[in-house]
């Protein structure tokens, strides 16, 4: 029997926690107790969790999965994995399917390479009003956090000016240690607000991707309500902590980070790494297995849990040598930041475009960025299940 | 090197046209693969075998 439960604590605010490390330096997958007591895995080599990942004898769907943190088991037991209809993450073919398809044309490289000048304009904009300020300021709150939630908001019609609310919204439900009855108002108060606004635009359509949405008529108000939730959320608490974790690793990072600057043939690999280099997925993704079946020679039984460390995966020595330090000169593509199979993200590509624009950008308007505190006084998002910065005290 | 793509198997990732874009686009509709060139040129080989083992669903195959 296993004694492991799940590390979340890191020793280091770059590194995976070192119990993840050395776990990953014995075998790539682990025995696991899960926070009900139930008896499942832990996968942190590379191919391994791609293998899990891309199995279709792995299901996604809440209901019958076992939390693997306290907080979540609470949550379970009040019902909070049963999901609305429209979070489409959390489901399983041909569910997932219908959903995708509707979308993914909204997302592709070309119509994401249409949005970059917009994305310019809004980058330069915050640079602006952080010059116009003066330093210090908090860099989360004037450009990391602003960037890509202003993108989402046009993207898909959501007013930018009623942010407020699903930022603070969002904070609750990716906080770790959220008590259970908060998160479900949490998630009620932004899902009333989406359900409302669904509502107006059914009357006044826009030029926007949920009125597009609406026009289709594939999908009812509840399902649209849904969708809109899981697109504005990971459209933005994702790469709002890539743009503030990642300014971070490079501003302790100085060498990395004047590669970055210095060198635009640098800053496509150089996105990639970091988003290989702090996975600030840094919990799950989970799967059950429908099925007895065998991962690299484990047996997986019908019904048991599977959590994929993916930043373990993505410092597997065996796919990127030397993988535990930053060099945005490393060929990085294959990390699994984004996941593996049919739930890889479907605004990675929207994602790659916010920060090849966004770094390079700043670094260059602020050439002599530094921290305005020591690297230990930037607090980390230690038990957010996306991990990245608080706060991000800056100066120039 | 022949390509073939499985549209019913394809999520819209866009690692492929990320990753190859004179070999592959995604449609405008749904975004799914679309194979612009078969055969493709030697020089495009190494790519599109990246493409193959980038793409998260299976949805593309070059022999």
């Amino acid at each position: 029997m296993s004694d492991l439960t799940l590390p979340i604590d890191r020793q280091r605010p770059l590194d995976p926690p070192d119990e993840i490390a050395e776990l990953s330096r014995q075998a790539p997958m682990h025995r696991l107790r899960y926070a009900d007591g139930h008896l499942g895995w832990l996968v942190t080599g590379y191919a391994a969790a791609r293998a899990v990942l891309a199995d279709p004898r792995f299901s996604n769907r809440p209901e019958k999965m076992h939390p693997a943190i306290p907080a979540r088991a609470e949550l379970a037991q009040k019902g909070g994995f049963r999901l609305p209809p429209g979070m489409f993450l959390r489901t399983d073919p041909p569910e997932h399917t219908r959903y995708r398809k509707l979308l993914t044309g909204q997302f592709t490289v070309r119509r994401m390479k249409m949005l970059e000048p917009r994305i310019e304009e809004i980058t330069n904009a915050c640079l602006d009003d952080m010059e116009a300020a003066g330093g210090p300021v908090d860099l989360v709150q004037a450009f990391a956090l602003p960037i890509p939630s202003l993108v989402i908001c046009e993207l898909l019609g959501v007013p930018y000016e009623d942010r407020a609310r699903f930022h603070e919204d969002a904070k609750v439900l990716v906080n770790l240690e959220t008590k259970a009855e908060d998160a479900l108002a949490a998630l009620a108060s932004t899902m009333g607000y989406l359900h409302g606004l669904i509502q107006r635009k059914r009357k006044e359509p826009g030029d926007d991707l949920l009125s597009g949405l609406i026009e289709g008529g594939d999908l009812n108000d509840e399902e649209l309500t849904g969708v809109a939730f899981l697109l504005l959320v990971a459209g933005h608490e994702t790469t709002a902590n890539m743009l503030g974790l990642g300014t971070y690793a490079l501003l302790t990072n100085p060498g990395q980070l004047a590669a970055m600057r210095d060198d635009p043939a640098v800053v496509d690999n150089g996105v990639e790494e970091l988003l290989r280099y702090l996975t600030i997925i840094h919990l799950g993704p989970f799967r059950l297995a429908l099925e007895d079946l065998e991962i690299e020679g484990n047996l997986i039984k019908a019904g048991e849990m599977v959590a994929v460390s993916l930043p373990a995966a993505n410092r597997d020595p065996s796919r990127f040598p030397g993988g535990e330090t930053l060099d945005v000169t490393r060929p990085a593509g294959g990390h699994m930041t984004f996941g593996h199979g049919i739930h890889q993200c479907l605004g990675q590509q929207l994602a790659r475009a916010e920060m090849r624009i966004a770094y390079p950008a700043l670094l260059r308007r602020f050439p002599g960025l530094r921290l305005a505190v020591t690297p230990e006084e930037v607090p980390m998002r230690s038990h957010m299940s996306i991990y990245g910065v608080h706060r991000l005290p800056v100066t120039w | 090197m022949e390509v073939k793509a499985d549209t019913t198997v394809c999520i819209g990732a866009g690692m492929c046209a990320l990753t190859v874009p004179d070999v592959f686009d995604q449609s405008e509709d749904d975004g799914t693969v679309v194979v612009l060139r078969s055969p493709v040129p030697p020089e495009l080989e190494d790519a599109v075998r990246r493409a193959v083992t980038l793409c998260p669903s299976g949805a593309i195959s070059a022999s």
